[in-house]
């Protein structure tokens, strides 16, 4: 007897720790996750964040409001363009601005058109990160067709600030129309071609069924809004509850699936780009004449009070908050980023699986880490 | 036995010098011949890799050192070379240091048996298939001591993946060979091509045969640790998996074993499903050289078909990599040998 204890005690497992990130090929960018592993089999997920701070919400309080625009490009940098709407969206409201029809339609489709763009970036990255490496250059050669279109509209291809207070910095290029109708197009028949090369294949399938599950209770409690959200059944899309822009002309089907593992967040993701390219064709025939912009003062001045307004990013509900005290800078500045409060289900998600299971949930999570950080 | 290649270079020597010195020097010129053709071999799967995978990603790959790129890799290795050698601290320097050879060496070791063409083999022993089955698993040896005396907890779990992985799926790299080894009666890689003078082995063994066949593709991938069975290095896991602590030229040393590695398993598969040097058409016997050429283009087909696999598939969980071999490919191993046993009784052998 004596010597079966002895031998269960000399082999007796132990936890250990492990520091994912921050360096770290699945985290992309600077996150560390503080792992507490037994064998493979993950017992605690400890996210620790800093690593890439720069005091967005502090420097916002020091700058314009049209300044503030620029800054927020830097957060969520894939979904550029709709962070920026955002702001101005809420600086809008704020002064009652009666915003041109023109520049609400132009808004949507370059906000559908990051959307996609960000969503072509994950689905490489997601393959990446179960293994499959040439899932990346499928994603990129279709999101490399959707920066030249913003090159060509703004300029820029990643850090746009094409919004201003008021609506666009400059009116569409003359072959924007022709340019984003070849794109849905091209789009259309490379889907399926992103369902034959992974969503089909069995090993991908087992990799993501059943792993992370996310119920829909946990899922709100959480605060986990976007596809994250959607992929647990939970009905939460922005676009449709609270419709800014031109979205409200427009008809599509909030995606959701009810399974809430990794591969209902996957789905949602992959039929999020049909809705949002349907928009689009919605409004690339119909985009009205008139002024891409309207006249505000060179300093804008809030009325005083408290401001909010939501708007839903690739990642999900970002919102933003104004304190104005009626000068030219805010007198405190908020964001609710989506991937905080997203992070934030991962170790509940984590726990229980192997390290590879949580690196495809963190995958589904479509982290960007400097919007967790700011 | 015929050895050929050995043999003509000892008996060049022996009019030169005395018998000992010669069969001395014989093996050392031998061992370097084969060093060149490792080092060469290796350095033309990392660009043919590169290209390949390329060509699936939609990229162009190297092609600017050289022609085509040709000179791209001996580029990359001279870096390498010139490189800092780290370590870490508190790392076992001795078991650090030597890993790296445990594993260069047997995919070296195992070189020397692959019959190129009838004469062009190193040495011909009675027990080839059996002894390369024994010198391929040297090689887990060797990342097991890298992953434990990096003392880096990353290439720890690397490398007790691979001990898991490797010693998994040797059984049934070794039965599926098994179960062809039924048909030649006998392990003697010479022997085997002489058997499919009668039609090659997969042709012979027909349904069996091309169930080994699958098997062992498959497991001769995890065998070499090569996605989707990359369990040991997935770098989206583990950073660089079990040679995360390693620079230089120790680095370069797995990463061109790996590359060896899987020129043997299609080179072995070559030997005993495809008849090895013979040519598909029968002219061989007459043009012998040209063996060399027929076992290059069988060879290098499989490991096309490797590579497609990599860039292809998603890497597979820890746990189903040893569902799959403990539940699926062994059974059905298992059952094909029997299967296997009852063709050779029967004689249902397809002859041409």
């Amino acid at each position: 007897m004596q010597e079966s204890a002895t031998l269960n005690n000399s082999f007796k497992s132990e936890e250990y720790f492990i520091n994912m990130g921050p360096q770290h090929p699945a985290t992309h960018g600077v996150l560390r996750l503080l792992l507490t592993i037994d064998g493979e089999i993950i017992k605690k997920v400890e996210p620790d964040l800093g690593y890439i701070h720069r005091s967005i919400e502090k420097m916002c309080e020091r700058d314009s409001y049209q300044q503030i625009v620029h800054l927020t490009d830097r957060m969520d940098y894939l979904s550029s363009h709709i962070n920026n709407e955002a702001v101005c969206l809420t600086v809008e409201n704020a002064l009652e601005l009666e915003i041109p029809d023109r520049v609400k339609v132009i808004r949507t489709i370059i906000g559908e058109l990051t959307r996609i763009a960000s969503h072509c970036l994950w689905w490489g990255v997601m393959g990446m990160d179960v293994g499959a490496l040439t899932t990346y250059f499928y994603g990129f050669r279709d999101r490399e067709m959707i920066n030249d279109i913003f090159e060509e509209t703004c300029g820029a291809r990643l850090t746009m600030n094409y919004n201003v207070p008021g609506g666009l910095m400059w009116d569409i290029h003359p072959n924007f129309i022709k340019r984003v109708k070849d794109f849905v197009a091209h789009f259309k028949t490379k889907i399926p071609e992103y369902n034959k090369l992974l969503t089909g294949n069995i090993i991908f399938q087992k990799r993501t069924k059943g792993v992370g599950v996310l119920s829909k209770e946990d899922a709100i409690s959480f605060g986990v809004s976007g596809p994250v959200a959607r992929g647990s059944g939970y009905s939460c899309d922005v676009r449709k509850y609270h419709p800014y822009s031109a979205l409200d002309k427009v008809t599509f089907n909030e995606v959701l699936e009810a399974d809430g593992d990794t591969f209902a967040r996957y789905n949602v993701r992959i039929r999020e780009l049909w809705e949002s390219l349907s928009i689009i064709e919605q409004l690339i025939d119909n985009i009205p004449d008139g002024e891409h912009r309207v006249k505000t003062n060179a300093v804008i001045k809030l009325p005083k009070g408290e401001f909010y307004q939501k708007v839903e990013t690739a990642r999900g509900e970002l919102g933003v908050y104004i304190i104005s005290t009626g000068t030219k800078n805010p007198y405190r500045m908020k964001f609710r980023s989506p991937g905080f409060s997203n992070l934030s289900a991962l170790n509940h998600m984590a726990v229980g699986g192997k390290i590879g299971d949580l690196v495809a949930t963190m995958a589904t999570l479509d982290l960007v880490i400097p919007d967790i950080d700011r | 036995m015929p050895l050929s290649i050995t043999k003509s270079i000892q008996e060049m020597l022996l009019s030169m010098m005395s018998e000992s010195a010669a069969y001395y020097a014989a093996m050392v010129v031998v061992a370097l011949l084969y060093l060149g053709i490792f080092a060469i071999a290796g350095l033309f799967l990392v660009l043919l890799e590169r290209r390949i995978a390329a060509w699936f990603q939609l990229r162009i790959g190297p092609n600017r050192v050289g022609f085509q790129g040709l000179l791209q890799t001996m580029a990359d290795a001279l870096k390498l070379v010139s490189k800092e050698l780290t370590g870490t601290d508190r790392a076992d320097k001795f078991l650090y240091n030597l890993a790296p050879y445990f594993v260069i060496i047997s995919a070296l070791m195992a070189l020397g048996l692959i019959p190129f063409t009838k004469e062009f083999q190193a040495f011909d022993i009675n027990i080839g298939i059996f002894f390369l089955i024994a010198i391929s698993s040297i090689g887990v040896i060797g990342i097991l001591l890298g992953g434990w005396a990096s003392n880096n907890k990353f290439a720890l779990i690397g490398a007790m993946r691979s001990g898991v992985q490797t010693i998994s799926y040797e059984l049934s790299v070794g039965l599926s060979l098994l179960t062809m080894i039924l048909l030649t009666g006998s392990l003697q890689l010479s022997e085997i091509v002489e058997v499919q003078k009668g039609g090659w082995l997969i042709v012979q063994g027909h349904i069996p045969a091309i169930i080994a066949f699958m098997i062992y593709m498959i497991a001769g991938t995890a065998e070499t640790n090569r996605a989707p069975f990359d369990m040991v290095e997935a770098e989206s896991e583990l950073g660089a998996g079990f040679h995360t602590e390693y620079s230089g030229m120790k680095f370069a040393y797995f990463f061109l074993a790996e590359f060896i590695n899987m020129f043997l398993i299609a080179a072995i598969a070559t030997t005993v499903f495809f008849g090895a040097w013979l040519s598909p058409f029968g002219i061989t016997e007459s043009i012998p050289w040209l063996g060399v050429f027929w076992f290059l283009a069988k060879t290098l087909l499989l490991v096309f078909l490797m590579m497609w696999f990599r860039w292809t598939f998603p890497r597979l969980r820890v746990d189903q990599l040893l569902t799959l071999e403990w539940k699926y490919l062994l059974p059905i191993n298992l059952v094909n040998i029997v299967v296997m046993a009852f063709i050779v009784w029967q004689n249902l052998i397809i002859q041409i």
